[in-house]
């Protein structure tokens, strides 16, 4: 068995990061890789795709069910899915109540204890919407993920979150050992999409290691609470998550330590795309349209 | 063991200096604006002490530096076990993990009568005891539960107020949201006092935070028993800030009341939550603890019209001075009433100087205490003969550092938030016959061969205020100064040789 190889999935909410890691997770198996999945985001949406269904026996909810979490065992909460693909997820407290980061650090504290860790090849972490506290930035920290991929979009929040998350990754990346493993582009049909993420992967000193187009049969698939892996082995979106899945395994130890650039940085750059005007542009617009108005 | 005795007010500065060199220059200059001298100053002298110096030339109320032993303490102990703690018939729940209950269990010998587990609650925990699972999905429906539980086995209890520890502001409980509830559905008060730890620089916060609570949770009560069934007379005072350790608010108590007052509440020493209540249609707020309590008496100030007066009884002269300054916002049948009181009191004071005062004279005191004494007590010394060498407080701020200057003499060297290695060498190189501070001070200051007493908790003595506290408060430092022990301090075969020479 090779040696364990952590990787995480972060991004802004909403962006497809569950649906993309998914999908690539179950791509990655047909490389003969034994995978374990851990959902880091109280809703536990992370393994539905896996599991065909919304995984119920989250860790920190049997947890809390049984006492504490010493009173649990692995076998409660590690959930087997497609391919044999191993899912749990850390869970949390309903919205506006409690600290869920600190639940992913019970979390993965548990699994790590209790070998959730042992026999595997893979371990993938889906991390929620930005790096908000320090709970999570666990995954991010000494001896977890080695690798980061961030799953962004040409969308201006996108790029900011992506930077901002870099921003986490450079904290932890000279006391740990974390680099950025590159940015996955999820297509959203913005303007100038593939150049705006491989700029800012530029930018960050990375690369963008793979661009997702958009295609519907991703959304056939999900409702049927499946990859399109499972749902469509041989389309075409398969073959572009495959893909992925090869590029994130021939990736191994070449991450970067990313550079982050500032928010005017980043806005300097959406001007030079033209996606955004500069100040004397907007006001020259303004003008313009006040002279037909008149 | 040293003796190399400082004096005076150039040598404190030296002595400021030479401790600094300790410091790496950031620390020491941060520390320097914490260090002074009680320098002269133009203001009339004090009418009551003849004092006049300016003492608050250096910066307080500010971060303690990091690094150093500090011994202040937090917005919850400021809060739970200094302003909400003693009111004993509610149950006080330290909500969060159990250390903080735990440490803080027993209180602070806040002396009150009734039994305790049946009406009255002060020297027992009560905790949340949060664990994992109630920092990740929020301590409320514990903090609910646990007071239903209170309910249940302590139906004589008149409320419940809920101490936030620090984790309950990190995890964003809705602590107002159950105390409603609760109040809804066991009509009685509740109060949910956001004193986490981490807020402020010290204790000082919490009294302020405590004191906000009283404000929004407990007055203007209409339907309160309490405040109906109260019928309001023209001697009604509230003492405030007399936390009744070791019987002090008792000892103070009866001289107001043989003078005619009419004592309505105590803040907060064997306090109900009653008086509490009734306390905004009292005439008079004579407040003894300014620091803890000033917040709320310049807010029934303003919101009820009470006035309110300061007032210190420690030691016979400023006791005098006191009941006869309370004595004169009323009429003269109280004034009539308080001579009296002097007079009667004036035999003890007399007998009680007769016998210490030779046995005290000319000794020197240091202390460093909270943030009302290392001022308040320092007339008492007085009027034993003792000199103040030294003062300073944990948690005082600007205005106390003012009124100090009615209290100790141009050259009294003034030292905020000490440090331990700044107390320790200031006692060291000045070596006063006394010193008076807390418990963690005690013990190295008793190995370093000087009298110790705790100002804290009287070293478990007490009452130290009104005329009953000064006779006790004489005896326990004519204990300390002239206990034998000292005198056995070096160790006999030090001296042998010449011993077994001569024999």
């Amino acid at each position: 068995m090779s040696e364990l190889r952590q990787i995480a999935f972060y991004g802004k909410g909403g962006i497809g990061k569950s649906t993309t890691s998914q999908n690539t997770l179950a791509a990655l198996v047909e490389l003969d890789q034994k995978i374990l999945i851990v959902g880091c985001d109280p809703k536990a949406d992370s393994t539905r795709l896996i599991l065909n269904s919304k995984a119920q026996d989250t860790v920190l909810h049997m947890a809390a069910e049984m006492g504490s979490v010493e009173d649990l065992e692995l076998e409660d909460v590690l959930k087997i899915g497609f391919k044999d693909i191993k899912c749990v997820e850390s869970g949390g407290p309903e919205p506006g109540v409690g600290c869920a980061g600190r639940g992913v650090i019970t979390a993965i504290n548990f699994l790590e204890e209790n070998g959730a860790y042992d026999d595997v090849d893979y371990v993938s972490y889906d991390v929620l919407g930005d790096v908000v506290c320090g709970g999570f930035a666990m995954p991010i920290r000494e001896n977890k993920a080695q690798e980061i991929y961030i799953v962004m979009s040409g969308e201006m929040m996108a790029l900011y979150a992506a930077n901002n998350i870099s921003k986490g990754i450079l904290k932890y990346a000279n006391s740990g050992g974390v680099r950025l493993g590159g940015l996955i582009c999820n297509e959203r049909q913005t303007d100038k999409e593939l150049e705006l993420a491989e700029a800012l992967a530029a930018r960050l000193g990375s690369k963008l290691i793979h661009f997702v187009p958009r295609d519907n049969i991703v959304q056939h698939a999900e409702l049927r609470r499946q990859t399109v892996l499972q749902y469509a082995p041989e389309s075409q979106q398969a073959q572009e998550y495959r893909s992925l899945a090869n590029k994130i395994h021939n990736n191994s130890g070449k991450g970067v330590i990313p550079s982050p650039i500032t928010m005017e940085e980043l806005e300097e750059m959406l001007m030079e795309f033209g996606i955004m005007q500069s100040e004397e542009e907007r006001l020259a617009a303004i003008a313009a349209t006040d002279a037909q108005a008149s | 063991m040293a003796k190399d005795h400082v004096g005076g007010s150039e040598d404190y500065e030296a002595l400021i200096e030479e401790v600094l060199k300790a410091y790496p220059a950031k620390s020491a200059k941060r520390r320097a604006k914490h260090l002074t001298v009680a320098k002269a100053t133009e203001e009339e002298p004090d009418a009551t002490t003849g004092i006049a110096s300016k003492c608050d030339t250096q910066k307080s109320n500010i971060k303690s530096v990091p690094g150093v032993m500090t011994i202040r303490g937090c917005a919850y102990a400021g809060s739970k076990g200094v302003v909400w703690g003693p009111v004993k018939d509610m149950v006080h729940i330290s909500h969060g993990p159990v250390g903080c209950g735990q440490y803080s269990w027993s209180q602070r010998r806040n002396y009150y009568i009734g039994k305790t587990g049946v009406d009255s609650f002060v020297t027992m925990q009560f905790t949340t005891d949060f664990q994992e699972k109630d920092i990740v999905f929020g301590g409320d429906k514990k903090l609910a539960k646990t007071i239903d539980e209170i309910e249940e086995l302590f139906p004589l209890n008149n409320g419940v107020t809920i101490q936030s520890e620090c984790p309950i502001g990190l995890i964003g409980d809705d602590i107002e949201a159950v105390a409603k509830q609760k109040n809804k559905e066991h009509g009685k008060t509740m109060v949910p006092v956001r004193c986490e730890g981490f807020r402020g620089v010290s204790q000082s916060l919490g009294h302020h935070i405590a004191n906000d609570a009283v404000r929004d949770w407990v007055f203007d009560k209409e339907d309160s028993d309490a405040v109906k069934a109260y019928e309001p007379g023209q001697y009604d005072v509230n003492v405030i800030g007399d936390y009744n350790i070791g019987g002090d608010a008792w000892a103070s108590r009866i001289l107001l009341e043989e003078m005619g007052l009419n004592v309505v509440g105590n803040w907060s020493g064997d306090a109900t939550l009653a008086e509490i209540e009734r306390a905004p249609k009292a005439k008079l707020n004579l407040i003894h603890c300014y620091r803890s309590m000033n917040y709320i008496c310049r807010h029934m100030e303003e919101k009820y019209g009470i006035e309110w007066m300061e007032y210190n009884f420690f030691g016979p002269s400023q006791i005098a001075a006191s009941l006869r300054a309370i004595a004169a916002k009323f009429d003269e049948t109280i004034q009539e009433k308080c001579e009296a009181v002097i007079a009667k009191y004036q035999p003890l004071v007399d007998a009680v100087i007769e016998k210490y005062r030779p046995r005290l004279e000319g000794k020197s005191v240091m202390l460093y205490v909270g943030g009302l004494r290392p001022r308040h007590v320092v007339t008492a010394y007085d009027d034993l003969g003792m000199v103040i060498a030294g003062t300073g407080y944990e948690f005082g701020h600007g205005d106390d550092y003012k009124r100090t200057g009615h209290y100790v003499k141009e050259g009294t060297l003034i030292y905020d938030d000490v440090t331990g290695y700044e107390l320790e060498k200031f006692i060291e190189k000045i070596r006063p016959d006394l010193v008076g501070s807390g418990i963690k001070e005690k013990y190295p200051v008793q190995k370093m061969g000087i009298p110790f007493r705790q100002m804290h908790s009287w070293d478990y003595s007490g009452p130290y205020h009104g005329y009953d506290g000064f006779a006790i408060f004489a005896r326990d430092m004519d204990m300390a100064i002239n206990n034998p022990v000292w005198g056995l301090y070096d160790a006999p075969w030090k001296s042998a040789p010449e011993a077994i020479a001569a024999e």
